[in-house]
């Protein structure tokens, strides 16, 4: 074990390395749930235009409906995280084909005042169901224990969500920017009916890319809960936040997104070893500082 | 000759909006198999907005386009490209977040006989040298040009609709492209092809059908061209 301090001019401040591991994990693994959550934000509004404020509700949903199936239908752990967010998914496909689609020609406005309603009616539901205390949600024997680095312990579990998150996201990315599939969602976001004329059903594209961007949502959620509570608030809590990750990041950069979702996490988990009293509102401050400075956002874009 | 052959398109009575403006009044023409067919006109005459209606990309159409015998005006755009026809955009439509190749391979084949990349390559040599570019939309003018008539001749589509090709380019790439849609022509595409420049038309076609406030009002084979200077004049207004 060993300290590290901070130079005098910042307090001098000493804080024993395990802490600050711990720190950096803790935050890696918010930085996950900001990137996967994020990345779907982003994808979303590249195709679709519209913010989807239902996002933190859909993630909510895959936790709930992973702890469904874990209860009623006794699948395990495996089985939830894949059936889950396709689920979710697919209820996503149904919310776009029935209320989304009629959107896409008026003001973004729109949009976030139609998802923000159905945010709050899918939460209303589930805590009329469930009520608002947390559900406790098992972890297969797989993931439980973890290793000991010597310098920290690292949990199993959270590892996984640390790896899982990367290799989805990058996965994702990969997706976008370097196969045949990508470039037609490429293009498809920037002339979507010259992509039509070539003979391409952009508007089916649209819908699965919703689809494709819930079930990232929910697959978050599924990820997130054996770690924090499953309750109907949990993603109106994250999904702030994650806004914030987003306008930080640049609308509609899927680079810009995944990379300030990790890297948000990490300086919040920094901050809460060094300043924590600043620790729930470093990323607002950033938000800001980013707007003044580039108000496109670090990787976005200007039209 | 020509005369006999059925044509490829056929366009009756087409009416077509944007919004609650109406650009189209009564639209009628018609395309047969191998030819290279102008529409003239001046801006605003309803060229562009004839060949988005052929597309099926305007607001609203009503009327009969009907492509090799088949109805297509109440399709969706991607259903009628399907049918094997092929649009290059005035804009030319070179998407800024795509590399050149994958704007080259951009547009999905349609139907059997596309042209191969190495027959593509022989017509615009410049583009092999261009496919590591990073950005489609970094290429000069004319071989953004290229790129956009290169793309639809990968799809095995069998009209091409090229709306201005020549716009804003330089002489010696005008007479490339002039060069190119003769080729085409021996190769059998059908070529419907929206100009200013009637000059350029005659180096192509064979029949132009001039344009004014959203209807066709005359024609003329290519050969007739020159009797008819004066009054093609009066209808371009140059």
């Amino acid at each position: 074990m060993f300290e590290l301090c901070l130079p005098a001019i910042l307090g001098g401040k000493c804080i024993p390395s395990a802490a600050l591991f711990g720190q950096l994990l803790i935050g890696l693994i918010n930085g996950s749930f900001y990137a996967l959550l994020s990345l779907g934000l982003a994808v979303i509004f590249g195709m679709l235009n519209i913010i989807n404020f239902t996002h933190g509700a859909q993630y909510m949903l895959g936790a709930f409906t992973a702890y469904i199936i874990l209860q009623k239908t006794g699948l395990g752990y495996w089985p939830a995280l894949i059936i889950a967010p396709l689920i979710v998914g697919v209820l996503g496909i149904i919310i776009e084909r029935t209320m989304l689609q009629w959107l896409y020609k008026l003001d973004h406005l729109y949009g976030l005042l139609l998802t923000f309603g159905v945010a709050l009616i899918i939460e209303g539901i589930v805590r009329n169901e469930y009520g608002s205390a947390g559900l406790p949600y098992t972890l297969p024997d797989s993931l439980r224990g973890g290793q000991n680095l010597g310098f920290m312990f690292l949990p199993n579990y959270r590892a996984w969500v640390v790896g899982a998150s990367l290799v989805v996201c990058f996965g994702t990315w990969f997706v976008i920017e370097r196969t045949r599939l990508g470039a037609y969602l490429r293009a498809a976001t920037e002339n979507p009916t010259l992509v039509r004329a070539f003979g391409i059903n952009v508007p089916r594209m649209i819908t699965l890319t919703y689809g494709f961007g819930v079930a990232l949502a929910a697959f978050a959620g599924v990820m997130a809960a054996p770690i924090y509570n499953v309750s109907p608030q949990m993603g109106a809590e994250l999904i702030i936040v994650v806004f914030a990750v987003v306008v930080i990041g640049g609308m509609g950069s899927i680079l810009g997104a995944i990379l300030t979702g990790f890297g948000l996490g990490v300086i919040e988990g920094l901050t809460k070893v060094f300043f924590p009293e600043a620790s729930n509102t470093v990323i607002f401050v950033i938000m800001a500082i980013v707007l003044l400075v580039r108000p496109a956002g670090l990787f976005g874009r200007r039209a | 000759m020509l005369e006999q052959t059925a044509p490829l398109l056929s366009i009756k009575d087409l009416q077509s909006w944007y919004g609650e403006s109406h650009i189209l009044h009564g639209v009628n023409f018609e395309v047969r198999e191998g030819e290279v067919v102008t529409l003239l006109g001046r801006n605003g005459a309803g060229k562009t907005t004839t060949m988005k209606s052929v597309m099926g990309i305007v607001g609203a159409r009503t009327g009969s386009i009907k492509f090799a015998g088949t109805e297509t005006i109440g399709m969706v755009p991607e259903k009628i490209a399907r049918l094997g026809i092929a649009f290059c955009p005035e804009e030319r439509g070179i998407f800024a977040s795509l590399d050149v190749e994958e704007n080259l391979l951009l547009p999905p084949q349609v139907q059997p006989g596309g042209l191969s990349l190495d027959r593509i390559f022989e017509l615009f040599p410049n583009l092999k040298e261009r496919l590591g570019s990073s950005q489609g939309t970094k290429l000069s003018g004319g071989e953004q040009q290229m790129l956009a008539i290169g793309r639809i001749l990968r799809t095995g589509a069998k009209l091409l609709l090229l709306d201005e090709p020549t716009e804003g380019l330089a002489p010696v790439i005008i007479q490339q492209i002039g060069r190119t849609i003769r080729t085409l022509k021996e190769r059998g595409f059908t070529i419907l092809l929206v100009e200013q420049n009637f000059r350029f038309a005659a180096t192509v076609a064979d029949r132009h059908y001039v344009m004014e406030n959203g209807k066709v009002v005359d024609q003329f084979n290519n050969s007739e061209l020159d009797a008819n200077v004066d009054k093609l004049h009066d209808y371009l207004g140059v």
